[in-house]
Formats: C-alpha cells, structure tokens, sequence
C-alpha cells in the first residue's frame, strides 16, 4: 500500500451488513445499512448500548468479524482499497499496521509471560516496519508521550506490574508503533476508576492529536467521546440512528433516541439532591468503627461507621479496592467483623450469617451487580420470587402465587412471565426480578451492589426510578454501593466516601458533594466526565494550577 | 431430530439402541432365554447351531441364555453401585464445595488417601478379606468410586457456589440440603449425568475384571468378565466362544460411552441465549 493517497477520504464504508449465523442456519442482523467516512486524522464516536453493534463495526474496518458472524454485504474502503476483495495476506498486513484495535480490557489483552517491550515491539518487527532498535526508541517515545513513569524503563516491566490505567497506555503504545493510520478504540477507559481515566482518555487525546491519526471511538457514555470525537455516531440495533457533528448531537439532537441518551447524561449531573428524612431517634441499621480483613491480610475496611435512617438511602461511593462492597459483606455476615459493631433497629446483630435468626435474614435483603449471575438459571420467576414469601412467611402454594402475580405487577413484568425462567429476559427485566425477589422478603432494608453498574444508561435509569417508586411505597432503607457518582446524586440522600478502606467523608449529599470539599472527594467528583466537549481540557488545566 | 428438546445425534441414537438392547435382554432373559443358563445340554465346546445360536461352554451350557443372565447381574451390580457412588459421593462433594474450610480439607484428605492406592488393589484387599457376595461387590465398588465421583461433584459445584444465586439463598437462611438440592444440583446435572454413564461404564468394566480374577460372581451363576474367564481355554483351541462375552461388555462400553459423548456436548453448549 505504498500508493499516496489523493482522496481526501481514508475509510469510505458503504452500507455496511453484518450477520450473525447460528448453527441451525438462522440469521440474525447484527449490523444493518450503516455508512459512514472518515477523513484523515478525524475522530468519529459511536455512541450505543449494548447489541448497538459499535464493536462489531469497530473490527469490520480491520475486515474482522467474531466468530459466527460474517460481513454478509456493503463495502469497505480503506486508502482506495476495497478491503473485502482482499486476500488472507493482505489483510493481515494491513491489521497492525494500517489499522490498529485498542482492546476494553488490557489484562485480558497482553501475554503475562512477555514484557512490554516484546509486546509492544512485535507488531512492527512483524509488519517489517522497523528493527528492534528503532521498535525500541519507537516504544520509548511513545511511552513518554503517554504519560507514562521512567518512559526508558517501563518497557522491562511485566504486565502484571504496571497498573490498568498504565497498561491500558501501554495498549495505545502497542496500537501506535508502526504508525497506522486509523485507530479503533474500543471502551478503552470503561474497565478503569474515573480518576483513571481522566489521564487515560488525556493521554489518548493528546496522541491522536499530535499524530493526526484518524479514529474509531467506540464508547456507550455520551460524555468520553464528547471529549475525542470530531463527529458522532448514534447507533441502536445495528441501525444508524443519526450521525452529525459532536456539538449538534450533544446540543441539538435530532432523532428522539439520541434525545433520550442525551437527557440522561445531563440528569446524571445534576446538582439538586434529594434531603435527607429528619433524624428520626434510631437508625434502622448502623456500624460502628466496623474493622474487618480477609484471614490474616490487611485491614480491607478500618474504623467505618455508618447510619442509615429507615426511608433514606444512604450511598457508599469508592472506586474499587476502596471496601465498599467488603462493607456490604461484613453487614450481612458473609465476612465476619473483627471489630466494632453492627447494629439493626439499635441490636447488635451477630458477626456470622450462620448465627443470625431468621428474621434478622429477612430484614435485610441484598440485589447484585449482575443479575445473570443472582438468578438460578433453572428456576421460573414463580420460583425465585415465591421461595421467600413462602420461607419466611409459611404460605400455601395460592397465596405465594398471589402475592408473586402483586410483586410482578409492582416491579411492571407482565404477568404471563411467571413460568418464565431468567435466561428468556433481558438484562433490565432480570434485574427487575432480583427487586421482587428482595422485596417478597418485606426487608427494611436493601443493600444494593452496584445494581445499575451492568446495565444500559437507560435501563439503569429506568430501574433507579423503579427502586424509588418503591423506597415511597414501602419507606424500605438502601444502602447503594456505587461507584458512579451520576447515580449517587440521582437516588442518594446521605452519602459516604470510601478510600482505600477509610471513610474520607459522611454525611448529607447535599453537604459532601458542595464546597468545601474533602480533597479526595474533589478529585472524584471532577472526575466524572461532563458532556461539555472542552471538560477534560478544563479539568487537566485546573489540575496543572493546583500543582504548581 | 429433537427428542426433549434436545437435539439427538446419530451416534447418540446408536448408543441409545445399545443400551436399550443389553438393559431390554437383561430385564427380559427368563422370558427369552431359549435354554437353563446352568443346565449341562451336550458336548463341550459344542458349535454354534439353530438350536445354540452361540453355541456350548467348557461344561456343555447354553452360551446364548448364558449371555442374557450373565448381563443381567452385571449390568445391576454395576448400576447399583454407581447409584451408590453418587449417593455418596455427590452430598460429599457439594458439601465440601459449599461448607469450605475443615470440611473441604478432611473430606478431600481422606479422598487422597484412599485414592493413593490403586482402586482394584483396594477393591481385591476388601473382597478377599471379607469374601465375594453380590452385596459386597456393590458396596465395595460403590463406595469407591464414591471418591472419585466426590472429586468430580466438587469441582462442578465450586464453579456454582460462588454464583450469586446461591449466595442469595444462603443470605436467605436456606439449610444445606435446600441449597444442594435446588440451587446447586439443577445446575450440575449435565456434567453429573456425563460422569454417570463413564462411572457406570467403568464399574461394568470393574465387575467384569474382578470376575475375570475370580473375585467377582460365583459360580455356577455368569457374569460377562466370569464367562470370558471361563471360556479362555478354549482360545488356544481357536474357538469364538470367548469373544461373545467380551464383545458384549466391548458394545456395552461404547454404547454407554456415545450416549455421554452427546451428554456433554448439550453441556458444552452455551445456554440461556436466545441470540
């Protein structure tokens, strides 16, 4: 491909049809009539949620499809080359070296038996591109570029010693060294804490930039591609919903969806909380100076202290290794405490899950991150919504079915799903179930982990109102482990902010998420992206005044 | 074609015939078996003729009613005593996958130990010392292959414990047989039934070997592994009369086997996606 390229135009993909065939000989449409181009050196977002087919786009313009799934009609066209006429050679010279993937998760990406270097050098000695020594100082300047610490001896590094955020750099690294001319990045800050990535998405920002590559950022929040993309991208159900410049779509979007997707995001950044209920005299459950570890390791939670109010919710916010969920677990007993105490309605309740009574079971229920994983696959929803009602309440078979059909009508399935088991639902509605299954239980309290983190914007927003519908029919108490601060504003009244398993602060959320603020809890909040497009610069701005 | 639900392969149909004809003939042998099993009718090593289809043993007996008796005991002992493997080794296994700490560790200890030792060593060490009855030979080779089914069913129910579901159920309260019983066991069946067949397989191969020692069934009844013993003399004579006992556990073995080939490919397969 050594031809000059006169077009102005790098990818020209046309009608683009992705299939996926089943073993039966069934198909199904992934991908449906999506066209789009890009120019050199321009950035193009696409936005969806899942089964959008952003990544499935995303590896088509390397001429990839996942197995069992076939690009079954539409051109693509790269530098003047039509890329489905090529052969089986000329294709694999051109992934790597012309277009590059920068894959979600680089733990799962890199060799943990190889260095960096070997790893980040291979694709140019593969293509020819460069010697070893050039491949080196290559790495070494990219590694500079990027941010990274002791850029000259970074490379000797084993995966499993540099961190996500650093290795999900040594990706971009990887993706860059025999100067492709597009890059495919694919959520490659969404597995990282929003602290990380904040310098992450600054180091791919400025890569992109200072090279004048052109790229493909696929993403499902509205508010990261707001900072890369040139032009954007709305996709749903393999279809295009719209396309146009990053401002239109983020400040005047045309299509309902896109609409949707956009209303979301600003909610999420909203700044009127929701108060706390007086303090009545006795929180419904409380710890105190709560210590705990796994065996003999460090202390996973130190000293934390808590007070949820019945009614309120309380939200524990952290990125992870910060104890949020160890806390959760140390509540419901599945790892004992070893020091302080946990209190409900003002008792101590016992540290191991195997010596609390049943009803101190009942009254503190649990929903979980992923809801494929909280529902037994061979049971009906009669099952799992019915076993509690008739565990803790020794009801006949014609009472549980009743009160399942009312939980089913509360949580808005319909009520024909009663013999349906979890794998016939979508994510959204599962997660509905694991809700009546916690509320057949009538617990006062509700400790949720997590529970809209799996989920599409959407759906999630759909099921934080769902949780507080229910919060003002029942007055049942959360305890919201999070670490999304969107939905800590959206649902919380008290908030605590966990680091590193210390609680940095406590207390209204109105108060913790204003001035003046603890300082960890500043860098969190401005952390989270905002749909401004010139946020990240403005971010990294401040940040470079507040160290000098 | 769909059986269940399930869709059946062509060696899953042969394997199914299989088993159909040994377990039907096993069931059905004093109804169909033309001749006394132990009722001397001729000349040893009598040819196979209209009248004896497989022709006379050492002692001038039937071979073919023979053959329908002699699967008939092993194929129970050797299904009972699978039975008697899961019984035990299952509860074993999810229990030390669900419970954890001392219980895993003694549990799964004593398996090492007893494990340690070849299992027919064992098996031949018990049998001698105590003497051979169908009753022994099933608690024997039941309680052995306990062990081995007990490593199985903690492996498959390590894999399930840390699902969430269960989790959910213990934070519920729920006892350990409620927990094994709905939770785990619903989930575990397909590699579990997979394990089945092989064990049961193995045990008619292990039933077999044993009376092949002379350990196993006694005479004058027949097992496939005793009359395979008992006809070897007439192989230096170049006399067929050894291969249809050992082709019997041969076809059997297969048999069983295709049918778990296909059990484990339904496992194999993804589930709950409706893509």
């Amino acid at each position: 491909m050594a031809e000059t390229a006169t077009k102005t135009q790098l990818l020209d993909v046309r009608n683009l049809r992705i299939e996926a065939v089943a073993e039966s000989g069934a198909r199904v449409t992934l991908v449906d009539d999506v066209s789009f181009t890009l120019n050199p050196g321009e950035v193009l977002g696409l936005i969806g949620e899942s089964g959008a087919g952003k990544s499935t786009i995303g590896l088509s313009t390397l001429v990839y499809a996942r197995s069992g799934c076939q690009i079954t009609g539409g051109q693509i066209v790269f530098r003047g080359h039509v890329l489905r006429e090529l052969g089986i050679e000329a294709r694999q010279s051109l992934r790597g070296a012309k277009v590059a993937y920068i894959a979600q998760s680089a733990a799962a990406a890199f060799n943990p038996a190889h260095t960096l270097y070997d790893q980040v050098c291979e694709v140019a000695l593969q293509h020819g591109v460069m010697n070893a020594s050039q491949a080196r100082v290559e790495a070494v300047r990219l590694f500079r570029e990027l941010d990274l610490p002791n850029p000259e001896t970074f490379g000797n590094r084993y995966p499993h010693q540099v961190s996500g955020g650093q290795l999900q750099r040594a990706m971009a690294a990887m993706a860059m060294i025999a100067k492709p001319d597009l890059l495919v990045f694919d959520e490659p800050t969404t597995a990282l804490d929003v602290t990380t990535q904040v310098e992450v998405l600054a180091s791919f920002k400025k890569l992109i930039r200072d090279h004048g590559t052109a790229a493909l950022y696929i993403t499902h929040d509205l508010a990261v591609v707001a900072q890369v993309a040139d032009r954007i991208m709305v996709l749903r159900h393999g279809k295009m919903v719209e396309e146009g410049a990053a401002t239109q779509i983020l400040q005047q979007p045309r299509m309902d969806y896109t609409r949707m997707l956009v209303a979301e995001r600003v909610a999420a950044q909203a700044s009127t909380f929701v108060a706390p209920h007086g303090s009545s005299a006795q929180p419904i459950l409380a710890t105190r100076d709560v210590v705990a570890s796994y065996r003999s390791g460090p202390r996973v939670i130190d000293n934390v202290s808590i007070e949820l109010m019945r009614g309120d919710t309380l939200a524990v916010v952290g990125e992870s290794g910060s104890g949020k969920s160890t806390l959760a677990r140390v509540i419901v007993g599945l790892l004992p405490r070893q020091e302080g105490d946990v209190l409900f309605n003002g008792e101590s309740l016992p540290p191991r899950l195997e010596s609390r009574s049943k009803e101190q079971h009942r009254r503190i229920q649990m929903i979980y991150q992923m809801p494929d994983v909280a529902l037994n696959p061979r049971q009906t929803l009669l099952d799992i919504i019915g076993r509690p009602i008739a565990f803790y309440f020794n009801k006949s078979r014609r009472e549980v079915r009743a009160r399942v059909e009312e939980l089913m009508r509360q949580i808005d399935l319909p009520l024909d799903y009663i013999s349906r088991r979890p794998g016939e639902l979508s994510g959204g509605q599962k997660q509905r179930v694991c809700i009546a299954r916690a509320l057949a239980a009538e617990p006062d309290v509700i400790i949720c982990d997590e529970v809209t983190s799996a989920l599409d914007p959407l759906v999630a927003d759909e099921i934080l109102r769902l949780l507080r519908r229910i919060q003002d029919q029942t007055g049942v108490g959360y305890l919201f482990i999070t670490h999304d601060l969107g939905t800590v504003r959206r649902i919380a009244n008290k908030v605590a902010v966990m680091y590193k398993g210390q609680m940095v602060a406590y207390g209204a959320t109105q108060q913790v998420f204003n001035p003046p603020y603890h300082p960890y809890t500043e860098l969190l909040l401005s952390s989270v992206p905002e749909i401004r497009s010139d946020w990240l610069d403005e971010v990294l701005r401040k940040r470079r005044k507040v160290v000098r | 074609m769909n059986v269940l639900g399930y869709r059946l392969t062509l060696t899953a149909l042969i394997g199914w015939l299989i088993i159909l004809v040994c377990v039907g003939s096993a069931v059905l042998a004093p109804w169909i078996a033309p001749h006394d099993p132990n009722a001397p009718l001729g000349q040893r090593w009598e040819a196979p003729s209209a009248e004896h289809w497989f022709g006379l043993d050492q002692i001038g007996r039937d071979m073919f009613s023979r053959m329908l008796y002699g699967g008939r005991i092993s194929i129970t002992l050797a299904f009972l005593a699978t039975c008697l493997a899961f019984a035990v080794g299952v509860v074993a296994g999810f229990a030390a996958a669900l419970l954890g700490r001392w219980v895993d560790v003694a549990l799964s200890r004593i398996a090492d130990v007893i494990l340690s030792m070849p299992i027919l060593m064992s098996a031949l060490i018990v049998i001698s010392a105590v003497g051979s009855s169908a009753a022994v030979l099933i608690l024997t080779i039941g309680l052995l292959y306990a062990v081995i089914v007990f490593r199985v069913a903690r492996a498959v129910a390590m894999n399930i414990v840390v699902l969430e579901y269960v989790e959910a159920a213990r934070l519920r309260g729920e006892g350990l047989f409620w927990v094994i019983l709905r939770e785990i066991l619903p989930n575990a069946l397909p590699p579990l039934a997979a394990e089945f067949g092989l064990r049961f397989s193995f045990a008619f191969l292990f039933v077999a070997s044993l009376s092949f020692l002379g350990l196993g069934v006694q005479p004058p009844d027949a097992d496939w592994g005793s009359m395979v013993k008992e006809s070897a003399l007439a192989i230096p004579a170049g006399l067929a009369a050894p291969l249809y006992p050992a082709a019997a556990i041969a076809l059997l073995t297969i048999g069983v086997n295709m049918v778990v080939d296909w059990l484990l490919s339904l496992h194999s397969r993804p589930h709950g996606d409706n893509a």
